[in-house]
This record gives structure tokens, sequence and C-alpha cells, in this order.
């Protein structure tokens, strides 16, 4: 069980900890990756199904871009990252 | 000219590539190193560091996008907003860069020297799907294509002087789709 501090920092501004606003990985749509290579990292990445990977990557394709991922700041860093590895044109911002 | 990756034994991949292939493949290779390579002047020049594998551990790089177009594609901003794409740049770009080029090492060193077969274990199969979408997007971000490459080259006579970056753009793109084909 938890106690109050005696004394608090005043809190950062800046910081959203509304619960219903998570980060999101956004991929965003380019003309040389293949079809095939996007939909294969989004399940290699995700362990999305085929069926959904395809979604997405025909989301990408076709709207310029797709929400692939949503959670913290930090696992969206790491999935950008991890993105980034494989030559995907990832970003990640808080949901708004 | 090569047919491409295709399911080999023991949940490996192969193909087959000529003398020619196996060429274009080690200097684009090569490029990329090179290219990723010139563009590290904060790399650790400590052999021990780097024979425990240690080398840029925290070691912190440069915040800036990349000036070059084929390095800003190959390392993106992850944010929109610039201060906080430097301090993710920061962080993560001397990972990505080592990576990178070990990928581009180890398609170096697996293509056969005079071409032939290449077999690719699972984890050696990873790193050249890697490799090669790094020099898909290298060349490709160099050449400014569009989705439409490959009609572009179908309708471009040999003559043109971009005919050969063309020609090879797409050819990495047939491999490099079996490739995933042959892992799917």
């Amino acid at each position: 069980m938890g106690t109050a501090p005696v004394e608090a920092e005043r809190p950062e501004s800046g910081v959203d900890v509304r619960p219903d606003h998570p980060w999101v990985t956004i991929v965003w749509n380019d003309p040389i990756n293949l079809m095939s290579y996007v939909t294969y990292v989004f399940q290699a990445v995700f362990g999305y199904t085929k069926a959904k990977a395809e979604k997405l990557m025909l989301d990408v394709h076709q709207k310029g871009k797709a929400v692939v991922s949503a959670g913290s700041r930090e696992e969206m860093e790491r999935d950008v990252e991890v993105l980034h590895s494989y030559g995907l044109w990832a970003t990640l911002r808080q949901d708004s | 000219m090569t047919r491409g990756f295709h399911r080999a034994r023991g949940g490996r991949v192969a193909a087959k590539l000529d003398r020619d292939e196996a060429e274009i493949l080690r200097v684009l290779a090569g490029q990329l190193i090179e290219l990723i390579s010139a563009d590290a002047p904060d790399d650790d020049p400590d052999p021990l560091a780097a024979e425990l594998g240690l080398s840029g551990l925290g070691t912190e790089g440069r915040t800036e996008t990349p000036e070059d177009p084929v390095l800003a594609r190959l390392f993106p901003d992850a944010y929109e907003d610039s201060g906080e794409a430097g301090e993710f740049r920061r962080f993560t770009e001397h990972g990505l860069r080592d990576g990178k080029r070990a990928a581009a090492d180890l398609l170096i060193t697996t293509v056969p020297d005079q071409g032939g077969t290449v077999t690719l274990d699972a984890d050696q199969a990873q790193q050249w799907l890697r490799a090669l979408n790094d020099m898909r997007l290298a060349l490709g971000t160099r050449l400014g294509v569009t989705e439409e490459a490959h009609e572009e080259i179908a309708r471009m006579p040999p003559s043109d002087p971009r005919y050969p970056g063309f020609a090879a753009y797409d050819w990495l793109s047939y491999l490099q789709d079996t490739l995933v084909n042959s892992l799917s």
C-alpha cells in the first residue's frame, strides 16, 4: 500500500497520462518497400496473422499510412526502432 | 538470369546466381557499407571494446537528420517534432547503423565468389532480407524511383543513362520478392 509523499515535485507540464490516449506507431507509404516485404515484416515484428498484416499493408499503400501498433511511449519507441531496422518508414506519436 | 530464391532442405533457402549477379550484389552491398561507414564519425575506435561487442555502448550519436537523402531514408526521423526526433536518433542510430552494416557484411561473405548456389539458414536469410532492402532503399532513393519503376524500365531504352541503375534496382526487387516468398 502506498503512502502520499510529504513533499512533492511540481508535475512536469506536457505529461499526458490519459489512458484513452495511448501512443501509436505509424507506418508511411513509400515507393520502394515491396508489398510482400511490408506484409512479411508486420507478421515477423508483431506476430500478426497474414490477413491482418495484409490489411495493414494495403492501408499503408492506399491511404498513405496506417497505425500498426499502440501502447506506451517506450513500447512504441521500440517498435519504431525495429521497423527502422527493417527499412520501413515509421514514426510514433500520441494518439489524439 | 537467376530464378531467385526457393525453399531448400532443413528450413533453408537457396538461389543460383551467375557470376555477374554475384558481382552486382557484392558491389552494391559494399557501397552501402561505405556510405553508412563514411557517415559514422562517432564510431568507437577502441579495438578491445569492438572485440567484446561493446563498441557504441553508452556512446551518444548525432541528433540532426542526415543531409544525404539516402541516409535520411535509411535512418528516418521517428517523431514529427525535430527535438524529439533528435533525442531518439541520438540513442538509436548507432545500433541501427551497426545492424545494417552487419547484414550487408554477411551478404558479401555468403555470395559465392564466382557465382553459384547460395544457401542460407534462417538467420542468414533474415540478414539478406534486410540487406537487400537497404540496398534497394539506397539505390531507389538515389534514382528517385516511383512505384512504377518496373513499368518505367520496360519503356526505357538501354541507351538511357539511367538504364543500368534501374535495371539493377528492378533485379534486386525481383530477388528480394522471391526471398520473401520463400520465407512466408
